[in-house]
C-alpha cells in the first residue's frame, strides 16, 4: 500500500479510525478539563478562604499533584479507583475483578492534574479583581451569592481565559498518556495502526500532526474567546 | 501493613533513581543548547532562520512529549535507510533515543523561555553598553545575558521540574526508571498502592530540591531586590 493510502478512507485505510480517535482525545481532554476546573475552583476558594484548615489542604493539594509525575497520576487513578471498585463489589458480595471503565479514569485523571494548575489560575484571577468593586457591591447590600455571580465570576472567568487558554493544551496533551490505560484515543489508535501494519514511523508522525492541528485550532478558537471576553477592557498594552 | 516489603520496595525504587536522574540531566543540558541555537535564530532577524526556529517551537509544544518520544524509538528505528546509516548504533540504545527525544521537547520550552528573557532586558541597558564602545560579544557578556538569565530563572525552574515529570515516559521505551520499577512491582507483588506512593515520594522530593535549588539561586543572583534589612 502507498504510503499515503494507509491514511486514506477507503478499504484498509486508516484515515477514520485516526479522526475518531482525535475526536476522543478531544472529548476526554474537554472532560478533563471540566472536571478540573470544578477541582481547581474548590481549592482556589480553599485558599482564599483564610482558614487555616482549608487554606493549607488547598496548597497542599496544589503543591502535590504539580509535583508528581503525570504518567504516575494516571496509573495512580486508574489503578486505585478499579481496586477501590473491586473491593467494594467484593464486600457486596460480587465476585472478581471490576475495572473502572478507561475513558472515566482517564478524564479523571487529567482533571485531577489540570485541577492543581486551575487552582492558581483561578486564585490569581480573584486577586486581580480591583477591591473596590466589591466593596461597592457589599455597600450597595448585595448578599454573598449575587456578589459571586454579578461581581466575581464574571471577571474572575475573564481574567482566567488566557491560563485556561494554556492549560486546555496541556490537558490535551496529557490525554495521550491515557492510552496506557487503553482507552481507543488518538494516541492508542496510532500505537494501533503502527503495530498492524508495521509503519511505526508513518503513524506516530502522522498522529503528532493530527495533535499538532488540534492544538493550533482550539487555541486560535481561545483567542477569539479572549478577545470577546476582554472587548470592553482598556489595557496598558497591545 | 509489612514493613519489610515497604523497605524492600524503597530500596528498589531508589536503585533506579540514578538512571531517571541522568535522563534528566543529559536532557535537559542537551536540550539547553538546543535551545540557545533555536533562540538565537529566532532573534537573528534572518527570515528563514526565524521562520524555522518559529516552527520548532509550535511542532514540539504542540504535540504530545509521548508520540515524540515513539517517532524517535519506534519510528526511526523502523526506517531501513537509517538502520543502515551511521547513526544506528546511537539510535539503537533506549537511552539515547530517551535523551534525544526530551532534549528536542524541552528545547522548544526553554528556547520561549530564552526568548522571553532576553525580551525583557531594558533597551536603556544595550544603548548605554553602545555607548561605552562595548563590542556586541562583550556587550552580551557583561549587560545581556546576566540580566536575561536573571529573568529566565523562575520560569526555567518551573521547566526543570517538568523535565524530572516527563522522564517518568520513559518507561514506555523499555527503560527501568523509578517509574517502571514501580509498575513491575505492582504487577509482580499486586499490591496496587504503596509500589506508586513511594515512587510519588521520591519524584516529590526531588522535585522539592530541584525548586529549593533554584529559589536560593534567584535570591542569590537579585541581591539588589531584597528589602533593606530594617
Amino acid at each position: 500500500m502507498g504510503d499515503l493510502a494507509i491514511f486514506g478512507f477507503g478499504q484498509g485505510g486508516w484515515g477514520l479510525a485516526l479522526l475518531q480517535g482525535a475526536a476522543m482525545t478531544l472529548l476526554v481532554s474537554a472532560c478533563g478539563l471540566v472536571i478540573g476546573s470544578a477541582i481547581g475552583g474548590l481549592v482556589a476558594w480553599a485558599r482564599l478562604s483564610g482558614k487555616l484548615l482549608a487554606g493549607g489542604v488547598g496548597q497542599a493539594y496544589a503543591a502535590l499533584f504539580r509535583g508528581l509525575p503525570e504518567l504516575l497520576i494516571v496509573y495512580f487513578v486508574y489503578f486505585g479507583t478499579s481496586t477501590l471498585l473491586t473491593e467494594t463489589a467484593h464486600a457486596l458480595g460480587h465476585e472478581g475483578f471490576v475495572g473502572v471503565p478507561s475513558f472515566a479514569a482517564g478524564a479523571l485523571a487529567v482533571g485531577v492534574i489540570s485541577g492543581a494548575y486551575q487552582a492558581e489560575v483561578f486564585r490569581a484571577a480573584y486577586l486581580a479583581i480591583s477591591r473596590g468593586e466589591l466593596e461597592a457591591a457589599v455597600s450597595v447590600g448585595m448578599n454573598r451569592a449575587l456578589l459571586f455571580r454579578r461581581i466575581i465570576a464574571p471577571q474572575v472567568l475573564r481574567f482566567a481565559l488566557p491560563g485556561l487558554g494554556n492549560l486546555w493544551q496541556v490537558a490535551l496533551k496529557d490525554s495521550s498518556l491515557i492510552s496506557v490505560t487503553g482507552l481507543t484515543e488518538l494516541m492508542r489508535i496510532s500505537q494501533v495502526g503502527a503495530g498492524s501494519t508495521h509503519r511505526p514511523f508513518a503513524f506516530y508522525l502522522g498522529g503528532a500532526a493530527l495533535y499538532l492541528v488540534m492544538t493550533i485550532a482550539t487555541t486560535r478558537f481561545f483567542d477569539v474567546a479572549e478577545a470577546r471576553a476582554t472587548r470592553g477592557m482598556r489595557r496598558a498594552m497591545g | 501493613m509489612d514493613f519489610d516489603f515497604i523497605t524492600k520496595t524503597f530500596v528498589r525504587l531508589l536503585a533506579a533513581l540514578p538512571l531517571t536522574l541522568s535522563v534528566w540531566f543529559l536532557s535537559v543540558v542537551l536540550g539547553g543548547l538546543i535551545a540557545a541555537g533555536v533562540t538565537w535564530m529566532r532573534v537573528s532577524g534572518v527570515k528563514p532562520f526565524e521562520f524555522f526556529a518559529r516552527a520548532y517551537v509550535m511542532v514540539f509544544r504542540g504535540t504530545p512529549l509521548l508520540i515524540q518520544l515513539f517517532v524517535v524509538y519506534y519510528g526511526l528505528a523502523s526506517l531501513p535507510a537509517l538502520r543502515a546509516s551511521f547513526i544506528w548504533p546511537f539510535l539503537r540504545d533506549a537511552f539515547n533515543c530517551a535523551v534525544l527525544s526530551l532534549a528536542l521537547c524541552t528545547a522548544g520550552y526553554q528556547a520561549e523561555i530564552f526568548r522571553g528573557a532576553l525580551l525583557a532586558v531594558p533597551h536603556g541597558q544595550v544603548e548605554a553598553a553602545r555607548a561605552c564602545g562595548m563590542s556586541r560579544l562583550l556587550m552580551f557578556r557583561r549587560i545581556i545575558f546576566p540580566i536575561a538569565m536573571r529573568h529566565a530563572l523562575p520560569a526555567y525552574s518551573t521547566e526543570m521540574i517538568s523535565m524530572v515529570k516527563s522522564t517518568a515516559l520513559v518507561s514506555l521505551i523499555t527503560l527501568w526508571d523509578v517509574m517502571s520499577i514501580a509498575l513491575k512491582i505492582r504487577n509482580d507483588t499486586l499490591v496496587t498502592y504503596l509500589p506508586l506512593i513511594l515512587a510519588g515520594a521520591i519524584y516529590f522530593v526531588v522535585n522539592y530540591i530541584i525548586g529549593a535549588g533554584f529559589l536560593a539561586l534567584e535570591r542569590r543572583l537579585s541581591p539588589h531586590l531584597r528589602p533593606r534589612p530594617s
